[in-house]
């Protein structure tokens, strides 16, 4: 019987739960500024400094920028750090995104995903962190509340790894998760710090051993630095792995990079990332329950992004629609798309795609929406070489 | 000469954040690094809150017994302090972060080719503030920066010169003893955007002490003090004449733009002694 069985289910909200699993997680500073919908992470996370329990630092910054910019800091002195932030918040962060990836600091962050502004808008869609797509960082998107929970405990173990270093962000949408009341059965304290140990940066700010961070380098040293970037993002994919391992032993529960529901000879097969993924499972299930083939494929780690996974799982499929919840204005179709289809083409793959744009601004999306996404696919319906706008008013 | 001093006052373990600019870019160029300190560098815009960071890391692991808790020194210039990094520092010495901040000014944005900043003093020339047939440089005055910290009512805030290296001394010592956020604002004289010969570096920091155009003093708690008095100011056109930038000042044509900008000098530093006054009676009978 693994402990998290032995623990009592509790409700939490979505930002309950990151506030929670942070509080498990030993984290030395916590540097934050409020921002709808995150807002009750560092309410909850306040109030744990206010009585006393939360032991490390609580830094109340007065932007986001400098959050992410103490957390830098505090990173640097090999201290364990997290921040949560939300839309305009995290695009202020954005600059220090790429600081903190080229320093190659471990700093968790948890985004509740909300649409940009203008004009300005408190719901979910992915444009945020699409924005900051490429800043370096290590992205996962969450779709229950329990996955928050287990997604930020893991984080700070796969950020840690010395063969990754790189900052991660567990995304997950606003209101629609951060604000949505769940059955969560959170470990045992002391099975979370077995599980992450302290961190062991090697360089850190040490009187002892002077290091030199933020250096500027030229033309002659500047991509080697990236191509170490890159490479780290790629053994980030084996230590997810390892860590989904490891936590599946103290936990019993594994999310995986990707989850996928009747995937192997699906006639179409939905990729999408985010809560929807439930939603189109749902979906799925009436379609199947009615004679049909058709399944759900769960990009549940973004970045670096699992494309052996999408090869494997989309390998007997006729046609894949892929959703997403942000827009990439002016491009041939949108980012999820873009790398599921750079995948297939990698892999030797020609399957039809039809990307399919959903939920923007918040934007409502059922399981009879999922019914009608799927619908688009079939009987000779012409695919679209344009992304199809979901549920747009005319 | 600024970052020397300040270190040589500062203890052994001290740890360096520093903002985009000059300094960063001189001393940092991979692979080399001039820094015998921790040092870190991240934005132009973020050295304090980077700062208020590092200072929260080391409370945090000292008592975990994971580390020491280590004296912090900012370098900012005055395009990172007085504009785009003003937030972040309001910011972090309105928290109470145990730091010091060192703006080193040169009174305009060097490192990109001298841009005007909110340092730059009225009437300077600059490339952003060309003196022509209906403007004499720079048409604003300089931001009042000890002021604006010293509003957070701070333990520590000073300015110091290079010219007066003891002072200087004394007064980092002064700010790393405080328990709080510290300032100390040094006029660094540049030669390349202040046009004037390098050797001449020191003459100039002492000559714009000497004429009242850069006073020395301190805000500790509240209490304001001249540290070097000018009883007896030599002109201001003996500080100005050495350098390029304000040459045109001299001429007939900016006759009005000079008597404002003598006008302003005077006035600072008659403020800063009613202050200095003020201030200690009120302390005094508190």
């Amino acid at each position: 019987m693994t402990e998290a069985r032995l623990a009592r289910a509790v409700a939490w909200v979505g930002d309950e739960a990151v506030a929670e699993a942070v509080m498990q997680c030993d984290v030395d500073v916590v540097a934050a500024y409020p921002i709808t919908p995150q807002t009750i992470i560092v309410e909850k996370l306040a109030e744990y400094v206010a009585n006393g329990e939360f032991k490390g630092e609580f830094v109340a910054v007065e932007s986001e920028h400098s959050a992410l910019s103490a957390c830098l800091g505090a990173a640097a002195t090999g201290a364990r750090v997290f921040t949560a932030t939300s839309s305009q918040g995290l695009a202020l962060m954005h600059e220090i995104m790429y600081n903190a990836s080229g320093m190659r600091l471990p700093i968790v962050m948890a985004v509740a995903n909300r649409a940009l502004s203008a004009p300005l808008v408190l719901n979910a869609d992915h444009g945020d962190m699409m924005g900051s797509r490429d800043s370096g960082w290590i992205q996962v998107y969450a779709e229950d509340v329990e996955e928050i929970y287990d997604r930020t405990i893991q984080l700070f173990k796969l950020s840690e790894d010395p063969g990754v270093l790189l900052p991660s962000a567990i995304n997950f949408e606003g209101f629609i998760l951060s604000h949505d009341l769940e059955n969560v059965r959170p470990l045992p304290t002391d099975a979370v710090h077995r599980f992450l140990g302290r961190p062991n940066a090697k360089y850190r700010l040490d009187p002892s051993d002077p290091t030199t961070f933020g250096a500027i380098a030229t033309h002659d040293s500047y991509y080697e630095f990236r191509m170490q970037q890159v490479e780290a993002m790629e053994r980030a994919l084996d230590a997810f792995r390892r860590m989904e391992d490891e936590y599946e032993a103290i936990s019993g529960r594994r999310y995986g990079a990707v989850d996928a529901y009747n995937t192997q000879g699906a006639d179409c097969v939905a990729v999408v990332n985010g809560c929807t993924a439930g939603t189109m499972r749902a979906a799925a299930k009436e379609i199947n329950r009615a004679g049909g083939n058709v399944g759900v494929l769960a990009v549940k780690l973004y970045r670096p992004f699992p494309s052996e996974d999408i090869l494997k799982h989309l390998e007997g499929a006729k046609v894949a629609i892929v959703m997403d919840r942000s827009l990439s204005l002016g491009a041939p179709s949108a980012p999820l798309a873009e790398d599921v289809g750079a995948a297939l083409r990698a892999g030797g793959r020609n399957l039809r795609l039809l990307s399919v744009i959903y939920g923007i601004g918040g934007r409502d999306f059922s399981v009879t929406d999922g019914r009608r996404v799927f619908d688009l696919a079939k009987g000779g319906f012409e695919l679209s070489r344009k992304p199809v706008m979901y549920g747009v008013k005319e | 000469m600024v970052v020397r001093q300040v270190l040589l006052a500062a203890p052994k373990d001290t740890v360096v954040a520093t903002a985009t600019g000059c300094l960063e870019v001189s001393t940092a160029l991979y692979p080399h690094s001039a820094w015998n300190r921790p040092w870190i560098h991240s934005a132009f815009e973020n050295a304090a809150a980077v700062a208020s960071g590092i200072e929260a890391g080391f409370k945090a692991l000292s008592r975990r017994g994971e580390g020491g808790l280590h004296p912090i020194v900012v370098f900012g210039g005055d395009g990172g302090t007085y504009d785009i990094g003003l937030q972040a520092l309001s910011g972090a010495i309105e928290r109470g972060h145990r730091f010091l901040y060192v703006c080193y000014d040169n009174e305009a944005y060097m490192n990109t080719g001298i841009q005007r900043s909110g340092g730059t003093p009225y009437g300077a020339w600059t490339t952003t503030t060309p003196f022509g047939t209906v403007r004499a440089g720079k048409t604003e005055t300089k931001k009042d920066l000890v002021a604006i910290v010293a509003a957070h009512h701070v333990p520590y805030a000073a300015t110091a010169s290079i010219s007066h290296w003891k002072d200087l001394m004394n007064k980092v010592r002064r700010a790393l003893n405080k328990d709080g956020p510290t300032f100390i604002h040094v006029l660094a004289p540049c030669t390349r955007g202040w046009r004037f010969d390098n050797a001449k570096t020191v003459k100039i920091a002492k000559m714009a002490v000497e004429t009242r155009f850069f006073p020395l003093y301190e805000v500790e708690d509240d209490v304001y003090r001249i540290t070097v008095p000018q009883p007896n100011p030599k002109p201001v056109e003996e500080y100005l004449k050495l350098q390029g930038r304000y040459h045109h000042l001299l001429t007939p044509a900016y006759q009005e733009a000079l008597e404002s900008l003598k006008g302003e000098v005077d006035a600072n530093y008659r403020r800063l002694e009613k202050l200095s006054q003020l201030t200690a009676e009120m302390a005094s009978t508190s």
